[in-house]
């Protein structure tokens, strides 16, 4: 019988999709619905001296307007829910609206709800705030350094933490060694930008006590906890439901002030509530990502043995620290440092530090592009320095593919791998060989011709959750599944992650589907609503097929066991004798004896005639706590033209191998890595979150902010090998993030090479043109 | 004060009262329950509120209600025939996977579906200037390419009888 594990099938969710037949949360309305919206601060950084909300509180349509002062006592502070342990960490209280401070622009001093948006929007404008403006910087290493302005009394020089990784003995290593190579590395903040801006719509009911919150949510599991002590309500409650989320990428993961106002002003109010974030209060105040200021060193043998590797690391953190803020630069970044390689000596210093920018979290991959391009980029430079080919001096240093498990310096175990053919394969698709010829050549005419070559791995499928208590991150990491099988036979599936845009209701009803010889049409996947779905952990860390999908496969099987107990009771036969062929469950040696899946469904269900013992009903749940992360890993490469005269950069090919285990659904995987490779390459290229000198965010809007355009964006060559994970039931790894993990890196090192003939050997990304050009002009040693 | 306006959207006449500063969108959305179309901006840069007016794709983000008097609309909501047929376009996307979240992808059908009513045999280069309107940050415009291009070779063939 064939399997739909491993098929391309057409994604369920579509046709809802493609019809606008969909429901977003800002589709979402209900009768009385009021708007909220709040007012900002246009500073960065400022004394708070008076919000003045007359003339607003006159305004047509207004029901209320809330500022910081009236709330102070009635709603607890924004909670960070990772406190990484052994670096001092501290957090400073996150007010829902600013009552005496304001830390960077966007912080919300006030909330105005009205009975029309247009109305609030006015009320919005009639809103007279007083600021006091003091010195500000959205600069982690400006901000680290002595004098800066203070942003909370309670973090004495604005360092949140300093976290230190070390393994075998760094110093020793760089001291001995022949090969040394440094740089300073800029990963400059980006902007998320799901293409669907936040909202919530909250209704309380007062008679039940009851709040339900539809929110925009890669994690309503979590929302809901974290809302309901920022509410100072029961857990049991609050329902939250992400209803169709429009993207992610990490911005719909942490708990935002402005949902739980929303939730407050229904519970308040007795009406149903709804925010709307605007683009260019989404750019200003949903988290951004990386923001990194590195100095990274690298050592090695004079034939390519890589010895060592160190790093000091400033982290911006923005404002406040966010949800999961203190474990994506430490937890999620340091520990693979190793990146697919056998570096002995590994030591790094990591700073998070507030800054007047934008709380800064967990964006798609989240500390290990951060790691990954460091790690890539210093392996070019070394190569370069010994005059080795940087492709030789990956081969030279991986792991081998013998030696997994693998324990690594910085003290991960990787569970499984084969980078070596990876490489081979990428290179081989190029014809890595060919293309230096070329190269050659060109440069005598005067092209400026690069490739650039990555093998990055990465950790995912997060994760154990005894390893989630040790890191201190505030919950578990485990998830759930709960399958229910209908008396028709039809299978509803409940599950704890969240997906948006993922494809989990096509790739967990091929799982379930085939493991009751079912088609795909008898499966039904639940998501995103905590009063249906069991307790799960939600959408992130390329963790929900791997973790999510296991507890599904091992809730089905459950319930297939049990389906074998009622039908060996039915048939009159020994479980023992049974065997499960051809979608029914048979009396071995006699197809004649046999019953479908759905016939034992039904008796389950109506329970007439039920074995002693066997409780009435058909449905199980799991609970898929994986033994270990999984470790993706690949090698992608890029090949370049570079513009001498204008710094242009013309991608020529991208090529991606990719081993994320076997495929559920391999279009659907594809999709995973192009999404991914774009956005990387969109990080490489041209995407930069910009903060003046006072801390004004001058990217606030899409016009400024360089999405990538189709227009823009090379067409990928996807290929991948397949290493199965030994830590999950599926033996698959996870590909949301591998993509955008290998990608900025890869533009950046084929670019770098294109200019090996101007003696450059960085350039901090994005490589927009100008800053292209102006680092040939200075390697000319002119002006740049 | 409010102002009455009459709209012919995906064939049904509608009769409104807007406020003279009301966005096609909202009014579309608000008013009208049609919710597939979206809006992602404030600024006209990614297209998710796309519509055709009177024929041609236009964000309707940047459109006053009051402008699209008298006008004929189509949003996402209309592209389906009477029956429930799919839109070539619509097929397209579910068969190449050129959608994940799926909130870009009502204003990239309007907008395909204007361009290929235009340029009925296009380029990969063409499809992706065309695109270039609307911003889709979920799956790297590769299957969206290759979803358009499935397209206007089903329509071409439509167009002359030809089997596709």
């Amino acid at each position: 019988m064939t399997t739909l594990f491993g098929s391309g099938i057409k994604r369920r969710e579509d046709p809802r999709l493609i019809t606008g037949s969909a429901t977003y949360t800002d589709d979402v309305k209900l009768p009385g619905l009021v708007y909220a919206m709040f007012v900002r601060s246009p500073y960065a950084h400022a004394r708070l001296k008076s919000v003045d909300t007359k003339a607003a509180r006159n305004a047509p349509g207004v029901v209320a307007i809330y500022t910081g002062k009236d709330l102070a006592d009635r709603l607890v502070p924004v909670p960070c829910a990772w406190n990484v342990p052994g670096c001092d960490l501290k957090v400073p209280p996150h007010p829902l609206l600013a009552v005496d401070k304001v830390r960077y622009v966007g912080d919300a001093v006030a909330m105005v709800v009205a009975e029309t948006r247009a109305q609030a929007r006015d009320a919005v404008d009639l809103i007279e705030a007083d600021y006091d403006p003091l010195p500000a910087t959205a600069d982690p290493e400006k901000a680290a350094a002595q004098g800066a302005a203070q942003l909370h009394t309670e973090v004495p020089g604005n360092i949140a933490f300093t976290w230190t990784v070390s393994g075998g003995d760094a110093e020793a290593a760089f001291k001995s060694a022949d090969v040394k190579v440094a740089e300073r590395i800029v990963q400059q903040r980006l902007l998320p930008t799901a293409i669907e801006p936040r909202a919530a719509v909250a209704s309380y009911n007062k008679g039940s006590g009851q709040l339900t919150l539809w929110a925009t949510s890669q994690n309503p599991h979590i929302h809901r906890f974290l809302c309901s002590v920022m509410l100072k309500l029961p857990e049991h409650r609050v329902r939250v439901i992400a209803p169709e989320v429009g993207g992610g990428f990490g911005s719909k993961i942490p708990a935002y002030a402005d949902e739980a106002l929303t939730a407050f002003a229904s519970i308040d109010l007795g009406r149903p509530v709804k925010w709307t974030e605007d683009r260019s209060e989404n750019y200003k105040v949903t988290i951004h990502g990386r923001d990194h200021i590195e100095y990274v060193e690298m050592c090695g043998t004079k034939d390519g043995r890589i010895t060592g590797l160190r790093t000091k690391v400033y982290a911006g953190l923005g404002a406040y620290a966010s949800t999961a803020a203190p474990g994506i630069p430490t937890i999620l970044h340091g520990l693979v440092y190793s990146g697919a390689y056998t570096i002995p000596n590994i030591h790094g210093v990591i700073n998070g530090v507030y800054t007047n920018g934008a709380p800064v979290d967990a964006y798609r991959g989240a500390g290990r592009p951060e790691a990954a391009y460091l790690v890539e980029r210093l392996v070019d430079i070394y190569a370069r320095k010994i005059g080795m080919d940087p492709v030789e001096v990956r081969r030279k240093n991986f792991i081998p593919k013998d030696k997994f498990p693998y324990t690594v310096a910085t003290g991960l175990i990787y569970d499984s791998g084969n980078y070596e053919a990876a490489l081979d394969k990428a290179v081989g698709i190029l014809d890595y060989k060919a293309f230096r010829a070329e190269q050659a050549k060109a440069r005598k005419e005067g092209r400026y011709l690069g490739v650039g070559v990555v093998s990055y791995i990465e950790i995912c499928g997060l994760g154990p959750s005894q390893v989630a208590g040790a890191v201190g991150f505030g919950g578990g990491l485990y998830d759930s599944a709960l399958v229910r099988v209908y008396p028709t036979g039809v299978v509803k599936v409940y599950i704890g992650a969240s997906p948006h845009g993922q494809g989990e209701e096509t790739t967990f009803a091929q799982i379930v589907a085939d493991e009751f010889g079912y088609p795909i049409e008898n499966v039904e996947i639940i998501h995103g609503d905590t009063d249906n779905t069991p307790q799960g952990w939600g959408t992130y860390g390329s963790r929900s097929t791997a973790v999510c999908g296991s507890a599904v496969k091992v809730a089905a099987i459950k319930v297939r066991e049990k389906a074998k107990k009622l039908a060996a009771h039915l048939l009159e036969a020994n479980e023992a004798d049974l065997e499960w062929k051809d979608g029914k469950f048979q009396v071995r040696g006699t197809p004649s004896k046999a019953k479908t899946f759905a016939e034992v469904a039904l008796m389950a269900n109506v329970a007439w005639n039920m074995p002693p013992g066997l409780e009435p009903g058909l449905e199980a749940s799991a609970f898929f706590d994986p033994s270990n992360f999984v470790y993706p890993f690949g090698t992608h490469i890029c090949t370049v033209e570079v513009d001498a005269d204008t710094g242009a950069v013309k991608i020529l090919r991208y090529i991606c191998v990719d081993d994320c285990g076997p495929p559920i659904n391999p279009m659907i995987v594809d999709g995973q890595i192009h999404g991914g490779v774009i956005q990387g390459l969109g990080e490489g290229l041209q995407e930069i979150a910009v903060y003046d000198e006072e801390a004004q965010l001058l990217t606030g809007t899409m016009m400024d902010y360089a999405v990538p355009k189709a227009s823009q964006m090379p067409k990928l060559e996807v290929a991948h090998t397949v290493t199965p994970s030994p830590v999950n039931p599926l033996g698959i790894k996870g590909c949301g993030e591998a993509g955008t993990i290998a990608s900025a890196a890869c533009l950046v090192n084929a670019v770098v090479d294109a200019l090996q003939p101007f003696g450059i050997t960085h350039i901090d990304k994005p490589l927009t043109a100008a800053r292209v050009w102006a680092a040939i002009q200075k390697a000319k040693g002119g002006k740049s | 004060m409010k102002r009455s306006v009459t709209l012919q959207i995906n064939g049904n006449r509608h009769l409104v009262e807007v406020e003279p500063r009301a966005l096609l969108v909202h009014v579309l959305r608000d008013e009208l329950n049609l919710t597939g179309t979206h809006v992602g901006c404030d600024t006209s840069q990614c297209g998710a509120c796309t519509v055709h007016l009177d024929g041609r794709a236009v964000k309707s983000c940047t459109v006053l209600a009051v402008q699209a008097e008298g006008s004929s609309i189509t949003t996402i909501e209309g592209m389906a025939s009477g029956d429930g047929q799919h839109h070539p376009l619509q097929t397209a996307f579910w068969e190449k996977h050129g959608l994940q979240c799926g909130f870009c992808t009502p204003g990239m059908i309007m907008t395909a579906a204007d361009f290929l009513s235009r340029h009925p045999d296009p380029t990969e280069a063409e499809i992706r200037d065309a695109i270039e309107g609307n911003l889709c940050r979920c799956t790297g415009y590769q299957n969206i390419v290759a979803a358009i291009q499935a397209a206007a070779a089903t329509m071409r063939a439509g167009k002359t009888g030809a089997a596709v």
